[in-house]
């Protein structure tokens, strides 16, 4: 059970957060003009990788804030947390 | 009679203070401070219980937590009886009632024991093997393995008792009071640290507070005294918690622990009343220190599981904590130095030893020489290689071993004994630190695995680290705790300690025997029963991964998770297959350290504070009107209201004809409501939804549907624009705050260019709907200042109003088919309202009607329930709903999905209306549609959704999904249930006023 620096609400408990899969999956700004493949690849393909990855958390019983996280999943080590449609602070 | 095997002068045992206790149904006494375990000993009590598998006589092994065989069925009714409890840790209270778990009829006579004398026949996995087939004789083997195998009783009544959950934070916790954790609590909370020291048992101490021994001093005192005035030194220190009787269950990522308080279960039966039983502590320590010590390890030979065999330090304990001879002739088996320290306390105390047998060459440490002065026999580099007696050890037979330790030479000794103390070296305790993830190192000088690299802020000391000599453990605790939290104490910078040190390690994992090894039984897993032969053969039949031979032979997946026996399988795994140690990896310690009970898992979350309910503010206007509830989420809705002894179907039936007949009356308060404002509104609700909004005139509702990116319709609902950026939008009561949690993420993530802003309302609205040809007149009566012409109020419009000086919104939209109003009032206007309307209808008989009914109007309509007709793989188009798809819009969520290839298919499931042959055969909703029955296997193309019978068309209808179902209409089908099949005809969805006539009658 980590402990999740909201941006806005600062140090909370992760009970009040969900996870909300992998993050900087933009939707494509014109849909109609993809193949079925291009969509599906938007639509159903995510990582799930043992290491460091970037994923979208909410504050869901918070400020309902989104925002971005960087964790490792086999430590569950949070590299950093930034804000929805900022750049990611490390690679 | 039995014999009184107590001492008298001992310190920690009040022996003033006699309480009566039973077990297996026999009064016995013991007194306040004993555990079940110690009193039991001092009746001359060994036999506790049955082995798992060959149901061998079993007796106390241990002291503590480790426990493998005292397990008993504690508790004396039937809300509070508890299965799989170790003797060793219960306290004794006046009262207490327990009895043996694993044996039937009874421990002294066990049918199940059959299997011992068969157990060449029953080897690992004997069960998965012969137990698979054939499949329906499972119900018969379950009854009488269940039966025989003893897993204990649980409650089967409600548990009568309180438990809780706290939220603790700390600067520094420290898990377990030995010498170390005590040096740790006090230096830190000494520095400012706001410090809590728990620990398992009734006192602080651990094993260092019963070592009074020549050879162990600090200062000059004994060890045992030294630490006795430092424990009292801790009630003057301010930061410092001290919490006994609490074990650490769980220790996870970011220092999250939880731990569990025993707050009554030592106490008499009647000082129990109204008081909390067990409390479930949830942790956030900045920092954490592990002190919690090591286990003595048994020894593997022939017999080594007999009633009287007990780990030889916890026999030492029963001496010198409990002032109970576990036996009056006792002798010992070790492969280390700490039997010796054993041997001294029962001689100091007046037990003979007949002698300590020894696997290792003559040592001379100051230990084993203090135990020569007393003159304690020693059989130096021999080993026990059998134990007799049945219920109970009456003598064991001792062997010299050869010059390289595989055999055993020479005459055998028999030696008569009614206890045998084994030890087979120190397991630190790193089951803490495994389970925070933190990875184990191999030491390979005494085989053990140490704590190495953790992510978390801790560390180990003591014991549990690897130090197992006095002066170590008190000198390493005192530097890395220094260290550890960066400061500088130097209360314990100059101490004087004596220590008896080790001199001569060594260690056999499977000791050798005089028989060959398939004539013997060396248990390994003393609860689950195996044997090193059962490893011996998962490994001949291929088994290499430690993960596999422990879930083949069941080592270690007992109750005690193996806390005794993982070692030795390890190590007997590695000499088999010729690995080494470090290199075969250690099992996974999972949480809970000791199992809990599932009051102290739930806390106050029963009954009633399970689960959040919702109540509309008209529920008890509902309540008293007899209305049955229905769950919908966690909103209790009125599900019908029965008169008299009306049936469901009666009641629903007399509901649907009256709001169809004349006027009904609906709570429907509980959809979602989503307050969204903003200059970009209606540009918002075109993405979300799959119609055009945008132009959408003020004062006017439309029905939406949404979709999830997939295509697949996921909630719907009548949407208001209240002003030109400012509209209300309903979902469905159940999915209200998904939608929400939707809306926010795209609004957030996608579009966050977009000027708009989401509120839910759901709770800030009551309301109420009526409908049916006399709604209109009892809505003019209500509100008389509002215009009801169709003109002026037309279907699909709102207007503002004010009831009695209070603001409302009146909606006509209709879910009924009927000419409809819904009335949204601020909450706690909710109930008056409601009764106001219900006033006003009287003269037309307005039946209030629940979510039976509204379903059952529905459907007569042909109106979709999303989550009921649809589950996540319908399109609008399998809906027939084509015609809500907005051809113009550039993009909505879903809309791209809409044309995939596999949303293009014609033979997709598609809604459509079913009639049955008979119209009074009601289908069963679920039930599957076929088009052939002769054929096997049947091909299942499709399910009834919905299905009801209609009051206000005589008959039976039904929606159902049916697969190319559009261009099936007046196809016959076939609906097969278990004891008939049904004949059915597919057609159209709607049933009722398919012109819409009745929404302006
Ligand atoms: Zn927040």
């Amino acid at each position: 059970m980590f402990l999740i620096n909201c941006p806005y609400c600062g140090e909370r408990d992760q009970s009040e957060f969900s996870a909300g899969g992998e993050a900087h999956i933009v939707r494509p700004k014109q849909p109609t003009e993809l193949s079925d493949d291009q969509w599906a690849e938007y639509l159903f393909m995510r990582k799930n990788i043992k290491g460091v990855q970037f994923e979208r958390w909410n504050h869901s019983h918070g400020c309902r804030k989104w925002f971005n996280m960087v964790r490792d999943t086999s430590n569950d080590k949070i590299h950093a947390i930034y804000k929805m449609g900022e750049k990611p602070p490390i690679k | 009679m039995s014999r009184n095997l107590r001492i008298t002068n001992n310190k920690f045992i009040d022996q003033t203070s006699r309480i009566s206790f039973k077990f297996d149904g026999k009064t016995l006494y013991g007194f306040k401070g004993d555990t079940l375990a110690s009193a039991l000993l001092a009746n001359d009590i060994h036999l506790i219980g049955r082995s798992f598998k060959y149901h061998r006589p079993r007796g106390i092994m241990t002291c503590g937590s480790e426990e493998p065989n005292a397990i008993v069925q504690a508790g004396n009714d039937a809300s509070m009886t508890e299965p799989n409890t170790r003797a060793t840790e219960i306290e004794l209270y006046e009262g207490l009632e327990a009895s043996s778990q694993n044996c039937w009829p009874s421990v002294n006579f066990d049918i199940g024991a059959i299997n011992n004398f068969f157990s060449p026949l029953i080897p690992a996995a004997f069960y998965y093997k012969t137990f698979m087939w054939p499949a329906n004789f499972w119900k018969l083997y379950e009854y009488f393995i269940r039966k025989s195998a003893g897993l204990g009783k649980s409650p089967t009544q409600p548990d009568k008792d309180i438990y809780d959950h706290r939220y603790l934070h700390c600067d520094v916790l420290v898990v377990g009071g030995g010498i170390s954790g005590i040096i740790a609590a006090k230096t830190a909370a000494k520095n400012n640290l706001n410090t809590v020291l728990i620990d398992d048992k009734n006192n602080l101490g651990g094993t260092t507070i019963f070592q009074q021994n020549e050879c162990f001093k600090i200062n000059n005192s004994y060890s045992n005294e030294w630490l006795k005035k430092e424990i009292e030194t801790l009630n003057s220190i301010k930061n410092l918690t001290i919490k006994t009787r609490t074990t650490l269950a769980a220790y996870h990522s970011y220092n999250y622990l939880l731990a569990r308080e025993n707050l009554t279960d030592h106490l008499d039966l009647n000082e129990r009343k109204d008081k909390i039983r067990q409390r479930l502590w949830k942790i956030r320590a900045k920092k954490v220190i592990i002190a919690t010590g090591a286990m003595e390890r048994p020894l593997i030979f022939n017999n080594n599981d007999r009633p009287g065999v007990i780990l030889s330090y916890s026999i030492k304990k029963y001496i010198d904590y409990f002032g109970v001879k576990c036996g009056q002739k006792i002798s010992l088996f070790t492969n280390n130095d700490s039997a010796y320290e054993t041997a001294i306390s029962l001689s100091n105390s007046g037990v003979s030893v007949n002698s300590v047998v020894d696997i290792r060459d003559r040592t001379n440490s100051l230990i084993v020489q203090q135990a020569e002065k007393l003159g304690i026999k020693i059989h130096w580099k021999s080993a026990v290689v059998n134990t007799n007696g049945y219920k109970k050890i009456t003598s064991i037979e001792i062997m010299k071993l050869s010059d390289d330790d595989t055999t055993v030479v020479g005459k055998k000794i028999k030696q008569e004994c009614d206890c045998l103390g084994i030890s087979g070296g120190w397991t630190p305790r790193v089951h803490l630190f495994t389970q925070s993830g933190g990875k184990l190192k191999f030491r390979d000088e005494d085989n053990v695995f140490l704590p190495d690299k953790s992510e978390l802020d801790q560390i180990s000391i003591g014991s549990c680290n690897g130090d197992f000599e006095l002066d170590s453990v008190v000198k390493n605790s005192v530097i890395s705790t220094n260290k550890f939290l960066k400061v500088n104490n130097n209360d314990y910078e100059n101490l004087k300690i004596n220590s008896s040190n080790e001199i001569n390690k060594k260690n056999i994992w499977l000791l050798p025997s005089n028989k060959p090894l398939g004539k013997t039984k060396p248990f390994l897993d003393f609860q689950n029963d195996s044997t090193a032969n059962d490893v011996k053969l998962a490994l001949r039949e291929g088994f290499k991964s430690i993960e596999h031979v422990k879930r083949y032979t069941t080592t270690g997946m007992a109750t005690d998770q193996g806390k005794l026996s993982n070692m030795h399988a390890l190590g007997i795994i590695a000499e088999t297959a010729d690995v080494k140690m470090g290199e075969l990896g250690t099992t996974t310690f999972r949480p809970p350290y000791t199992p809990l009970t599932f009051g102290a898992i739930v806390g106050r979350n029963v009954g009633e504070f399970f689960d959040i309910t919702r109540r509309t503010p008209m529920h008890d206007w509902h309540a008293k009107h007899n209305a049955e509830f229905e769950n919908v989420g966690q909103w209790k809705r009125a599900w019908y209201y029965p008169i008299e002894n009306e049936s469901i179907h009666e009641a629903v039936q007399r509901e649907s004809k009256a709001a169809r007949d004349s006027a009904g009356i609906l709570d429907a308060s509980t959809l979602g409501k989503i307050d969204i404002q903003g200059s970009d509104a209606s540009e918002f609700l075109n993405r979300v939804y799959t119609n055009a909004w945008s132009k959408l005139e003020i004062g006017k509702c439309r029905y939406g549907l949404m979709l999830n990116e997939d295509g697949m319709v996921y909630d719907d609902g009548v949407t208001t624009r209240l002003g030109e950026n400012h509209y209300i939008m309903t979902t469905t009561t159940g999915g209200a705050a998904n939608v929400l949690g939707k809306l926010e993420d795209y609004l957030q993530t996608e579009w966050p260019e977009l000027d708009v802003y989401l509120t839910s309302v759901t709770d800030h609205y009551a309301t109420v709907s009526i409908c049916g040809p006399n709604s209109k007149k009892i809505i003019s009566k209500v509100i008389p200042d509002l215009n009801l012409s169709d003109k002026e109020f037309p279907h699909m419009s709102f207007r503002n109003a004010l009831i009695d000086n209070i603001k409302c919104r009146v909606m006509r939209i209709s879910f009924t088919g009927e000419h409809s109003y819904e009335i949204n009032i601020q909450s706690s206007y909710g109930k008056s309202l409601w009764e106001k309307c219900f006033e006003a209808g009287k003269e037309f008989d307005i039946t209030p009607y629940g979510t039976e009914t509204m379903h059952l109007l529905r459907a007569e309509k042909g109106f979709i329930i999303a989550g009921q007709d649809t589950d996540g793989t319908m399109t609008p188009v399998d809906l027939q709903m084509d015609w809500i798809i907005s051809k113009k819009k550039y993009d909505f969520i879903g809309k791209r999905s809409l044309y995939r290839s596999d949303t293009i298919r014609d033979d997709r499931k598609q809604l459509v209306g079913l009639l049955t042959d008979d119209p009074n055969v009601v289908l069963e909703e679920g039930a599957q549609i076929v088009l052939e029955t002769k054929k096997q296997p049947i091909e299942m193309l499709g399910h009834v959704t919905s299905s009801y019978f209609s009051p206000n068309l005589n008959k039976s209808i039904a929606l159902a999904v049916v697969k190319n179902g559009k261009k099936l209409k007046g196809q016959k089908m076939f609906v097969p249930m278990k004891n008939k099949t049904i004949n059915v005809t597919i057609t159209d969805t709607v049933f009722l006023d398919k012109e819409n006539k009745r929404l302006n009658a």
